[in-house]
């Protein structure tokens, strides 16, 4: 082995120009490859948290996913209803502090309870439809990033008032209402509740900013007309993969429907998916262009040393010997090539990480990247099979060459 | 030459029987035919005959590089020409030597590494047993001042050593030249003779050198003559 190391060293330092080409061929397929990893998984992370941190991880709400079964299938043996009338109160997650509690002794993470219904602000003459979301504070801070999104007061203002309301600032701008100015908002039973503006919510997604409401639970509570309603329980796991497992566990153990951030974004989870695998179609792509410079240069040595080969075959080398020392030198172009890349790959993702785009309505940001060894082990091994396919095939060719026949071609 | 002595009883090498090779599927051409020889230890064989007779193709398949088309190979008593590609290949590291009329050393490579690259393939000694003994062979060959130097830095005649010493490195039974002084001045070629005359005295190889030279064979122990493929004397 040690001789075939040698003889393919010997070969390939002996084409310093030819072998720098095809390094530079796989190191620039392999560089570029680590940075565009870094840059799709950098932006497709940056979504995800930003995403996963506006949203509780999991949302355990009143729903179930089948309906539950009516004593009369019990009684008759029936067969199957249909019509059933879904009653126009929300029923509410029973037992809501059982649950949490229970949910808390072996969750990872934090649990909220609370109240989500709709409800109409009635200010300056107009009517406005809006998410009311009743929570506690005190605990909605450790299930979701919603305390940094208040603007012009802060989560804890809620307690302020008796009947306090934090708007969605779009929502606020829409209206014409201002912190300190009263709204009223008008249930669907008609409760009709005046409540205070304490703050402003900013969370960058339109959607919410334009039609979310936040209240204190009591105050939900009494808009929906039923006292001690708990629709919902949000949830942060600690490990936020972990959060399809905890919300199947808790569905289990409660029946009530609970949702993850991956089931509730699953369109968009399938998006990156697509765009993963273009990614790596474009990233195999780049390292398929480079390793044909291998196996250009493999060929050119080959068919240069087509008299050494016979040499070696005269001596006694078996064509197994033979084949492996080209396939060598292939691996060698690609080992030095991919470590090379590694480097430009680096060097590629600090030079990007540090371009800052300014823009007068944002703070200045980077482009997000994301550093992963697995980046660079994914390059390495497309890089090393492909340079060890374009080294196996002439390999193969010039080991099968008939010695006799260059032999009589020399002489 | 540290190989072994002059064994007292001559035993048979290399032997052909009946040995035919054609080439070519539609119309046939016939390289050898119905070849008998035998190489006996100790034996200095000569191949003549005129250009384009067969005497390369013979000594290819005395080499196991070439495979016959009937008949067979016979090396130490045991047939050797239906052995696999590996097996036929170690025959040759171990038990063969070639030198052919040009040089064919690894241009990349100086003399001394040449000399050592059939002893490495075959992995029998260790690194400073194969380089003392490469150094012997370059010195018995009166080369010690260029074993390092590369192919390209070298005369023809000095080559043409470089390339037997390579030949000699596994202490192979028989060496088979293919007109090893063609390429040489009458000076080189003495020396190439009066090397081989010494390996078959002293050490106990055989030798079957192809010759042009009618001179160089008659001082051969043993002439054979191909003509058209066949064996003539
Ligand atoms: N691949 C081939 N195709 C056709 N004919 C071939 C081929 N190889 C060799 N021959 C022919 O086979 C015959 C024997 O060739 P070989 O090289 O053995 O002769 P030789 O005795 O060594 O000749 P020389 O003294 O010129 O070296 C020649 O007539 C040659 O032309
Ligand atoms: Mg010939």
């Amino acid at each position: 082995m040690r001789l075939v190391l040698d003889i393919a060293v010997t070969h390939v330092l002996a084409r310093v120009r030819q072998t720098l080409v095809g390094m530079f061929g796989v190191a620039m397929g392999v560089g570029f490859s680590v940075m565009m990893a870094a840059l799709m998984e950098g932006s497709q992370r940056d979504f995800v948290t930003q995403l996963v941190d506006s949203l509780p991880h999991i949302t355990i709400s009143d729903e179930r996913r089948h309906p539950p079964r009516q004593p009369a299938e019990d009684v008759y043996a029936a067969v199957q209803f249909s019509g059933l009338r879904t009653p126009v109160i929300r029923p509410g997650i029973r037992n809501p502090y059982a649950i949490m509690a229970s949910v808390e002794t072996w969750l990872q993470g934090a649990v909220a309870p609370s109240v989500a219904t709709r409800a109409v602000i009635r200010y300056a003459g107009r009517d406005t439809a809006a998410n009311v979301t009743g929570i506690d504070p005190r605990r909605e801070v450790s299930v979701s990033k919603l305390a940094s999104q208040i603007r012009e007061g802060t989560l804890d203002s809620l307690y302020k008032s008796s009947n306090a309301v934090i708007l969605g600032d779009k929502l606020a701008a829409k209206i014409g209402a201002r912190v300190g100015n009263t709204i009223a908002l008008v249930s669907g039973t008609g409760q009709i509740l005046t409540c205070t503006v304490v703050a402003l919510l900013h969370t960058g997604i339109s959607q919410t900013d334009e039609t979310q409401a936040y209240t204190l639970i009591k105050t939900a509570q009494i808009l929906t007309g039923q006292t001690a309603l708990v629709n919902a329980i949000r949830i942060r796991t600690t490990d936020i993969l972990a959060a399809r497992d905890v919300a199947a566990r808790i569905e289990a153990q409660t029946g009530y429907k609970s949702v993850s951030w991956q089931e509730a974004n699953e369109d968009l989870l399938s998006a990156f998916q697509v765009r993963n695998f273009i990614m790596y179609t474009v990233v195999g792509a780049i390292l398929l262009v480079a390793s044909f410079g291998t196996y250009n240069i493999i060929s050119t040595i080959t068919h240069e040393k087509t008299r050494d080969i016979a040499i070696l075959k005269s001596l006694g080398f078996t064509e197994r010997t033979v084949r492996s020392i080209f396939f060598v030198e292939a691996v060698i172009i690609g080992l030095a090539g991919t470590v090379l890349g590694w480097i430009l790959g680096f060097v590629l993702c600090l030079m990007l990480g540090s371009v800052e785009f300014k823009s007068p309505f944002m703070d200045a940001t980077t482009l997000p990247l994301y550093y992963s060894p697995s980046h660079y082990l994914m390059a390495a091994a497309v890089a090393m099979t492909a340079s060890g396919i374009a080294g196996y095939l002439p390999a193969r060719k010039a080991a099968g060459v008939h010695p006799v026949e260059i032999i009589r071609g020399a002489s | 030459m540290s190989a072994p002595g002059k064994p007292s009883v001559s035993r048979d090498l290399l032997e052909l029987r009946r040995v035919t090779k054609t080439i070519g599927d539609g119309v046939a051409t016939t390289l050898v035919k119905d070849i008998d020889l035998v190489v006996r230890s100790g034996e200095f064989v000569a191949v003549t005959g005129p250009s384009g007779s067969g005497k390369s193709s013979l000594l290819y398949l005395l080499g196991l590089l070439d495979v016959p088309t009937s008949g067979d190979v016979l090396v130490e008593g045991r047939p050797a020409s239906r052995l696999d590609e590996v097996a036929r290949a170690h025959l040759r590291l171990s038990l063969l030597g070639f030198v052919f009329q040009f040089h064919f050393l690894l241009p990349e490579f100086s003399a001394l590494s040449n000399i050592m690259l059939p002893m490495r393939a075959l992995g029998r000694l260790d690194d400073a047993a194969m380089r003392r003994r490469a150094l012997e062979l370059l010195a018995s060959l009166g080369l010690e001042d260029h074993a390092h130097k590369l192919p390209g830095q070298m005369s023809g005649g000095q080559r043409q050593r470089v390339a037997i010493a390579r030949a000699l490195a596994n202490e192979p039974l028989v060496i088979l030249a293919d007109e090893p002084t063609g390429n040489l001045d009458t000076h080189s070629s003495e020396q190439v003779l009066a090397i081989f005359r010494h390996l078959v005295d002293e050490t106990g190889r055989a030798i079957v050198m192809v010759t042009h030279d009618l001179d160089l064979a008659a001082r051969a122990d043993r002439q054979i003559r191909i003509v058209d493929g066949r064996r003539v004397t």
